[in-house]
């Protein structure tokens, strides 16, 4: 194809993602320099018939202007990345420098906004990631053992979960696990525990969330290795039992195999996908106790009074540079693939 | 017989074949019940639905005959539709869907031509260009907008959150109609060109006729990602033009206080239902979506 043809053809597609992906990641980079200028502060004067008082009151009307005149704020440098609310660079060396013993250590980091954002993420991708596909994985060989009449309404039900919208699936188990919801109820009837509560407890809060994660992440890998199962090749699997292997050994040595490719790429795409979890947060109302790097971006732009933009972009550059860290195995994998096909 | 025909290997002993049914009927309870389970409660009065006594409440609906005088109540979706207006959101999240599903796909299937036709060294780096932007948290993106588009006047209108969701959803539509694009034989067109058609022209008469599964595949994850968003369409979108979604979850901070739960369950139960009829129509082209990647590598 010639350059110009081709250029003709991506146009619209290239124009639409330099436009609104590249350029915002240029504005996120800009954006986390500058910091919001400060409120413009006046003392006023209150009199009462006995005494006078001075009280500082933010002057709204000065400060809308400034914002208005400078919309970025003042210029920070690296300032936002290294304050309390994001690496902390201050208070981590202050915690390390006294030893205090270090799961006393790892709380009070823990303590600190961004490493608590960080931990939580962290935990649900590299928690959930596995567990789905451990789940998906079962899920197709024993859906690959039932009758063919039922495989298509099973993977309709199946379905059900990965598609539904994030934040009505989080909802709709929210209420569920309520403590005046069926699963929540049921659970302090069980125990007989009428304080066992989602919201009482940050672990319990925690494994809600991933089992939520796994519930709505298994699906795709579940079909992901139903179609690879289909594709099994039968005489390697014949040859294997005719050698007296066992049914595990099959498995094992035979169809994990021949699925690897798949669990690698379910694997990758589970990871980007976990590494942004938002809406979990949002519809379990979780914030208090588990909030991921997605959402403290969110509560800074969302902001009662005033919105963030320089702290939600350092938060942003910092989670992508997470992304690309998780994504350079993939990169390098479609390197090679490419060059493969091209040679 | 029919057990004939299930090749050797595939052969269980029964326990096992016991358990595998088992499992996977463990399995279908768990993937559905959350559904079920709402659904059921969305027709019952708060006081069941959120039982301090017991499920049970919820399944014969005691506190719904009490106050309704029937055991199945619509107050939930009068109170979600008529009282809050849920008809409004609902046309936006039609227009808003719709639209990113058309501009996606008629971006999307000339980009993807272009890029499995072309051999050069550049259609690779685009399409890794493509990987790292598909990988990138809606929300940082968002935090890249926000101030250019209050300063340009662009924030809040329903253009400007179908523009953003169109260029999010490039990366993906590109990647699947690139593969899907390597599958139809080249002779195809060049043949066509050969005759004397221009590139376009040879897209249009032979290329379009047959690229129909492919576009239609795609369009269903390019409408799914434009339903379920939230990070976008919660940011970018004024409270008149608010879609389905951020519209439920700001529902949620303005029900709880006054015990108008059932509306938000009545409104999540209504989002639900157009998911549910697009698994049912176009379950295979969704499998097929998903493997697509997989199977390509």
């Amino acid at each position: 194809m010639r350059h110009r043809t081709f250029l003709a053809f991506i146009l619209p597609s290239a124009l639409a993602m330099l436009l609104f992906i590249a350029l915002p990641i240029v504005s996120v980079a800009v954006q986390s320099l500058y910091v919001e200028p400060p409120k413009v502060l006046v003392t006023v004067q209150s009199c009462t018939p006995f005494a006078c008082t001075d009280d500082v009151q933010v002057d709204e009307r000065a400060t809308a202007e400034l914002r208005k005149k400078h919309p970025l704020g003042g210029f920070n440098g690296l300032g936002t990345y290294t304050d309390r609310a994001h690496l902390a660079f201050g208070e981590i060396a202050g915690i390390l420098g006294q030893n205090t013993g270090f799961a006393d250590t790892l709380g009070r980091i823990y303590n600190l906004p961004f490493y608590r954002a960080l931990a939580f993420t962290l935990a649900y991708t590299f928690i959930v990631t596995p567990l789905a596909i451990m789940l998906g994985f079962s899920i197709a060989l024993a859906v690959n053992a039932v009758p063919r009449a039922i495989k298509g309404p099973v993977i309709f039900v199946s379905l059900l979960p990965m598609i539904i919208t994030p934040l009505i699936g989080s909802l709709m188990v929210y209420w569920m696990i309520n403590s005046e919801g069926i699963i929540g109820a049921t659970l302090q009837w069980l125990f007989d525990d009428p304080n066992l509560y989602l919201k009482a407890s940050p672990t319990l809060t925690w494994i809600v969330i991933f089992l939520y994660g796994v519930w709505t992440n298994g699906p795709f890998s579940f079909i992901v290795f139903y179609a690879g199962l289909q594709t099994m090749p039968l005489d390697t699997l014949e040859s294997a039992m005719i050698d007296g292997a066992s049914r595990w050994e099959r498995i094992r040595f035979v169809v994990i195999p021949h699925m690897s490719p798949l669990v690698t790429f379910v694997a990758l795409v589970q990871l980007m996908d976990n590494f942004r979890v938002f809406e979990p947060i949002v519809g379990f109302n979780s914030q208090a106790s588990a909030t991921s790097l997605s959402y403290f971006i969110f509560s800074d732009l969302n902001g009662q009074f005033s919105q963030l933009f320089g702290s939600a972009a350092a938060t942003s550059m910092l989670t992508i540079a997470g992304v690309v860290i998780l994504l350079i195995p993939v990169l390098i994998r479609t390197w090679r693939e490419f060059n493969r096909k091209a040679a | 017989m029919k057990e004939e025909r299930v090749p050797v290997a595939f052969r269980r002993p029964l326990p096992l074949a016991v358990a595998c049914n088992a499992f996977v009927i463990l399995w279908l309870l768990v993937a559905a019940f959350p559904f079920l389970w709402t659904v059921w409660g969305s027709f019952k009065v708060e006081g069941d639905f959120f039982s301090r006594r017991s499920f049970w409440d919820a399944v014969f609906g005691i506190k719904t005959i009490v106050q309704t005088g029937h055991p199945f109540t619509l107050d939930g979706y009068r109170g979600a539709w008529v009282v809050n207006a849920l008809w409004r959101p609902v046309i936006n999240t039609a227009i808003v869907t719709t639209c990113v599903t058309v501009i996606s796909l008629t971006f999307g299937t000339l980009g993807g031509y272009a890029l499995a036709r072309s051999g050069h060294r550049y259609a690779l780096w685009l399409l890794i260009a493509a990987l790292v932007f598909r990988a990138m948290p809606h929300i940082t993106l968002v935090s890249g907008y926000l101030l250019p588009f209050f300063e340009l006047n662009l924030w809040g209108i329903l253009p400007t959150a179908i523009i953003v969701l169109v260029a999010i959803n490039q990366p993906f539509t590109l990647w699947m109609l690139h593969s899907f694009f390597l599958g139809i034989p080249k002779d195809l067109d060049e043949s066509a060109m050969i005759d004397g058609c221009s590139r376009l022209r040879a897209f249009q008469l032979v290329v379009i006729p047959v690229m129909w599964p492919g576009v239609v595949t795609t369009g269903l994850f390019s409408f799914l990602l434009a339903y379920n968003d939230f990070a976008v369409t919660s940011m970018l979108l004024s409270q008149d033009n608010q879609t389905m979604v951020p519209r439920i979850a700001s529902f949620l901070g303005s029900i709880e206080q006054t015990g108008k739960v059932m509306y938000a369950v009545a409104a999540v139960v209504s989002a639900t239902v157009p998911l549910f009829i697009l698994v049912m129509f176009f379950q295979r082209q969704i499998v097929s979506g998903l493997t697509a990647g997989a199977v390509k590598g």
